[in-house]
C-alpha cells in the first residue's frame, strides 16, 4: 500500500476506493440485525417477572430443582474423584445447572436429546443412571451407549460434529410423520464449526423439528468469545439461515424452561428448529486436565458468582414458601447421598472386558476381524489375562 | 433381460429398493428433477416424491451427517455425492459418525446407509473430479467398501449395499458408466458383500483388479491367451472392505504368481494391502515378487495428460510377463 501511494501522487483512501468500485445497487452499510431480546424471568436476587412468570406445578419445581442439585452434586464428586485417581478427565458443568437442566424439562421420552460432554445434569434426567455415567468418564466402552429406552445422541467428543446427526434425526421425525422432536447442545466454541452451520441450514431447509442450544458458557477452553466471533450475538447465526432465534439467561431456569418449551412446541406443531442462545459462564475447568489462571482473571469468575442459578432459584423457591432452610439441606443431603451410593455401584462393577472390542463394529465381525480378534485374544493369554 | 449401461442398472437397483422398502430414501445434489449430473436417479423423484428423493443444498459434510442421523432414527438413506473427490468435505462425517456411530454405542445404533460416489479418471474432467480413493474408507473401521466393475454387478450389489445394516461406502466407476451394456435381469438380484468372483480361470498367474481397472485387465488377460499362451486367472475384488482374503490367497496358492491393478496412488493402497495379505497367507507358494500397477503418487493429472497417468492393457501384459519370466 505505501508502495503504491509513492508512485501515486494523489493518495485515495480506503473508502473512497470501496464507494467507487462498488455498484450503486449494492448496500454497503452493516445489515441490521436489530436487537435480539434476552430472556430473563428469575434475575439474579431472585425476584421474578411477574407478567413472564410460568404456570408451573410445585411437583414440576421442586424436581427441577432437585435434578440441578444432583448434577452439581455429581460435579463435584467427579471431581473428587478424579483428583484420587479413580476417574478419567472429567468436564465438569459448576454454574451452568440452570442452562443443562432447562433444555430438557420439555422432552418426553420419544423425543431425542444431543448432549454435549458438559451436559450430564440433563442426562441424568433422561433416565441415565450415575454410576453408567461415571462407566462413561472412566473410560468402559459401555458407559457411552445410552441406556435401553433413552433417545439420546452419545455426546460427540470431536467438537459440534453430532450436530449434523441430531438434525438428521429431526429429519427422520418428518420422514416418518412423527410429532416428535429433538434438542440439540452445542457450545459457543462449536459455532464456529464448518459443520454446525451446514447443521442450522439442513434444519431450516427441511424445517426440521430441533432445538438448537448454543450453550455460550465464554469460554471454549482457552479461547474467549471476543476470539471466536466478531458477532458476540451467538444467536444472530440463527438470522443467516432463516431461523427464529432468541437470547436467554443461561442462569436463569425459568426463562430456560419457557424458551425450550415454546421452542419444541414451534418443532412439533411443524413450524422447524429454534436456535437459543443460552448466555452463562464456565466457572471451573474446561477438564480436569484444564488450569485456567494460566488464561483467565479470577475477577472474572466473581462476577458470575454472584449470578449463581440455584442460589437464585433457591430465593425464588424460599419466596414462594415451597423451600426452606431445612429442606434446602436435606435435598443436598439427599443428593449426596444418591451420588455416593452411584459411586459404591460404580466400584463394584465389573472390570472392563477386553475382548469385545472388535464386536460392535459391524452387525457380524467380517473374517478378517475374527482372525484379529483370535491375535488379540492371544496376546492377551500371553499376558496371563484370564478369559 | 434387457441390456443395461451401468447407470441404467444402477438406476433399476434404486427403483427396486425404493419400492421394496418404504424407508429408503436417496438424498444429494442435483439428484431429483435433474436426475443426478450423470443421470443415475433419473425419474426416481417423479416415482417416489421429494420426501423420498432429495435434492438437498450444497454441503457434503451436512449431507452425510443428516443422513447418519436419519439412519440411526430408522430410514435408510442412499446418499449420492457428486463426484468422489468432494467426499473429503464429508470426510468428518463418515470418520466421525458413519463409521463409528455403532461402535460408539455398542450396537445400540446402527447406521444402514449407503454412501454412492462415481470415481475414477478417463473422462476428461477437471480437477477433483476422477479420484480414486477408496483405500481411505478401507482404512477407516466401520465401513465396507463396495466396487462394482459392470451393469450387473452394479445393480445386485447396491441392492446389496441397500439391504445391508452397516455403513456402505459404494464406488461408482465413472468410466465404465456407459462404456458398455450387459444382461441384467428384471427380478431383483443381489451379490453378497465380501466376495471376490473369479472371473476367469487360469493356472499360470493370478491378476487382481476391480472397478473400471477391470476393461484393461481383461483386454491385456485376452492378448495373453492368444498372443502368448498364458493362462491368466482373473479375480474382481467387488468389495474392498472387508476383503476376500480367502479367495485370493487360493489363487495365488494355486498358480504362484501375482500381479495387482489399481487405479489410486500406490503408497498405502489396495495393492499394497493386498501384497502384504498374500506374503501373510501365501508366501510359500510364490515363485516370483508380486508386481502391481497402480497410480502414481501424485494427485490426478489434468486431463490432457490423463491417458498416461492410467493403467493400460499394454503394461499389465508386460508385467504379468515378467513376472512369468523371473528367475
Amino acid at each position: 500500500m505505501a508502495a503504491q501511494n509513492q508512485n501515486d501522487k494523489k493518495t485515495t483512501s480506503s473508502e473512497e476506493v470501496f464507494s467507487k468500485n462498488t455498484p450503486s445497487s449494492m448496500n454497503t452499510s452493516p445489515i441490521d440485525l436489530g436487537q435480539i431480546e434476552v430472556l430473563q424471568i428469575l434475575n439474579e436476587h431472585g425476584e421474578v417477572d411477574k407478567g413472564l412468570e410460568p404456570d408451573l406445578s410445585n411437583e414440576v419445581l421442586l424436581d427441577t430443582y432437585r435434578a440441578m442439585v444432583l448434577g452439581r452434586a455429581f460435579d463435584s464428586r467427579m471431581m473428587t474423584m478424579q483428583r484420587q485417581g479413580r476417574m478419567g478427565t472429567f468436564a465438569p458443568n459448576f454454574g451452568q445447572e440452570a442452562c443443562i437442566i432447562g433444555q430438557v424439562t420439555s422432552l418426553t421420552k420419544n423425543d431425542w436429546f444431543a448432549p454435549s460432554y458438559r451436559s450430564f445434569g440433563a442426562q441424568i434426567m433422561r433416565g441415565w443412571p450415575l454410576e453408567h455415567l461415571m462407566r462413561l468418564w472412566a473410560g468402559f466402552h459401555d458407559g457411552f451407549p445410552p441406556p435401553k429406552n433413552v433417545n439420546d445422541l452419545p455426546f460427540s467428543i470431536v467438537i459440534g460434529s453430532h450436530v449434523l446427526p441430531a438434525v438428521g434425526i429431526g429429519m427422520g421425525m418428518n420422514y416418518k410423520k412423527k410429532k416428535d422432536c429433538v434438542v440439540v447442545n452445542y457450545g459457543d466454541g462449536a459455532s464456529s464449526q464448518g459443520a454446525v452451520s451446514e447443521a442450522l441450514n439442513f434444519a431450516a431447509v427441511y424445517k426440521a423439528p430441533v432445538v438448537f442450544i448454543c450453550e455460550n458458557n465464554g469460554w471454549a477452553i482457552s479461547t474467549p468469545t471476543k476470539k471466536q466471533r466478531a458477532n458476540q450475538t451467538f444467536a444472530a447465526h440463527g438470522i443467516a439461515h432463516g431461523i427464529p432465534c432468541i437470547r436467554v439467561d443461561g442462569n436463569d431456569i425459568l426463562a430456560m424452561m419457557c424458551a425450550t418449551k415454546e421452542a419444541t412446541d414451534r418443532a412439533r406443531n411443524g413450524d422447524g428448529p429454534t436456535l437459543i442462545e443460552a448466555i452463562t459462564y464456565r466457572m471451573s475447568l474446561h477438564t480436569t486436565a484444564d488450569d485456567p489462571t494460566v488464561y483467565r482473571d479470577e475477577d472474572e469468575v466473581k462476577v458470575w458468582e454472584a449470578r449463581c442459578p440455584i442460589k437464585r432459584f433457591e430465593t425464588f423457591l424460599t419466596n414462594k414458601g415451597l423451600l426452606d432452610d431445612d429442606a434446602i439441606k436435606e435435598t443436598l443431603e439427599s443428593c449426596e447421598e444418591e451420588v455416593i451410593a452411584a459411586r459404591d455401584k460404580f466400584y463394584a462393577m465389573d472390570p472392563a472386558d477386553p475382548t469385545e472390542i472388535f464386536d460392535h463394529l459391524y452387525e457380524s465381525v467380517p473374517k478378517e476381524l475374527q482372525a484379529q480378534r483370535e491375535e488379540y485374544l492371544r496376546r492377551l493369554r500371553e499376558k496371563g489375562i484370564d478369559l | 433381460m434387457s441390456k443395461l449401461t451401468m447407470v441404467e442398472a444402477l438406476n433399476l437397483a434404486l427403483e427396486q429398493e425404493m419400492a421394496r422398502d418404504e424407508n429408503v430414501c436417496l438424498m444429494g445434489e442435483d439428484i431429483g428433477v435433474n436426475g443426478g449430473v450423470f443421470r443415475t436417479t433419473k425419474n426416481l423423484q417423479k416415482t417416489h416424491g421429494e420426501t423420498r428423493v432429495m435434492d438437498t443444498p450444497l454441503a457434503e459434510c451436512g449431507i452425510v451427517g443428516t443422513a447418519v442421523g436419519m439412519a440411526i432414527y430408522g430410514v435408510r438413506p442412499v446418499v449420492e455425492i457428486q463426484f468422489s473427490g468432494f467426499t473429503m468435505q464429508a470426510f468428518d462425517q463418515i470418520e466421525q459418525n458413519m463409521a463409528r456411530l455403532r461402535n460408539r454405542t455398542r450396537g445400540k445404533y446402527t447406521v444402514p446407509m449407503v454412501l454412492r460416489t462415481p470415481y475414477g479418471g478417463g473422462i476428461r474432467a477437471v480437477e477433483h473430479h476422477s479420484e480414486s480413493r477408496e483405500a481411505y474408507w478401507a482404512h477407516t473401521p466401520g465401513l465396507k467398501v463396495v466396487v462394482p466393475s459392470g451393469p450387473r454387478n452394479a445393480r445386485a450389489l447396491l441392492a446389496a449395499s441397500i439391504r445391508d445394516d452397516d455403513p456402505v461406502v459404494f464406488y461408482e466407476p465413472k468410466a465404465v458408466y456407459r462404456a458398455f451394456r450387459e444382461e441384467v435381469p428384471e427380478e431383483p438380484e443381489i451379490m453378497e458383500l465380501g466376495k471376490a468372483e473369479i472371473v476367469r480361470v487360469g493356472k499360470d498367474l493370478t491378476l487382481i483388479t476391480y472397478g473400471a481397472m477391470m476393461r484393461p485387465c481383461k483386454e491385456a488377460v485376452q492378448d495373453l491367451a492368444e498372443d502368448h499362451n498364458i493362462d491368466v486367472e482373473l479375480i474382481d475384488l467387488l468389495t474392498i472392505s472387508p476383503m476376500d482374503t480367502e479367495t485370493l490367497a487360493q489363487s495365488v496358492q494355486k498358480t504362484g504368481r501375482c500381479v495387482i491393478v489399481n487405479e489410486g496412488q500406490r503408497t498405502c493402497g489396495v495393492a499394497a494391502e493386498i501384497i502384504a495379505r498374500i506374503n501373510e497367507a501365501a508366501f510359500d507358494y510364490l515363485e516370483a515378487p508380486i508386481k502391481r500397477i497402480t497410480g502414481f503418487d501424485v494427485p490426478f493429472p489434468y486431463f490432457q495428460v490423463e491417458e498416461h497417468f492410467l493403467p493400460e492393457s499394454e503394461e499389465i501384459v508386460s508385467a504379468v510377463k515378467e513376472t512369468l519370466d523371473w528367475k
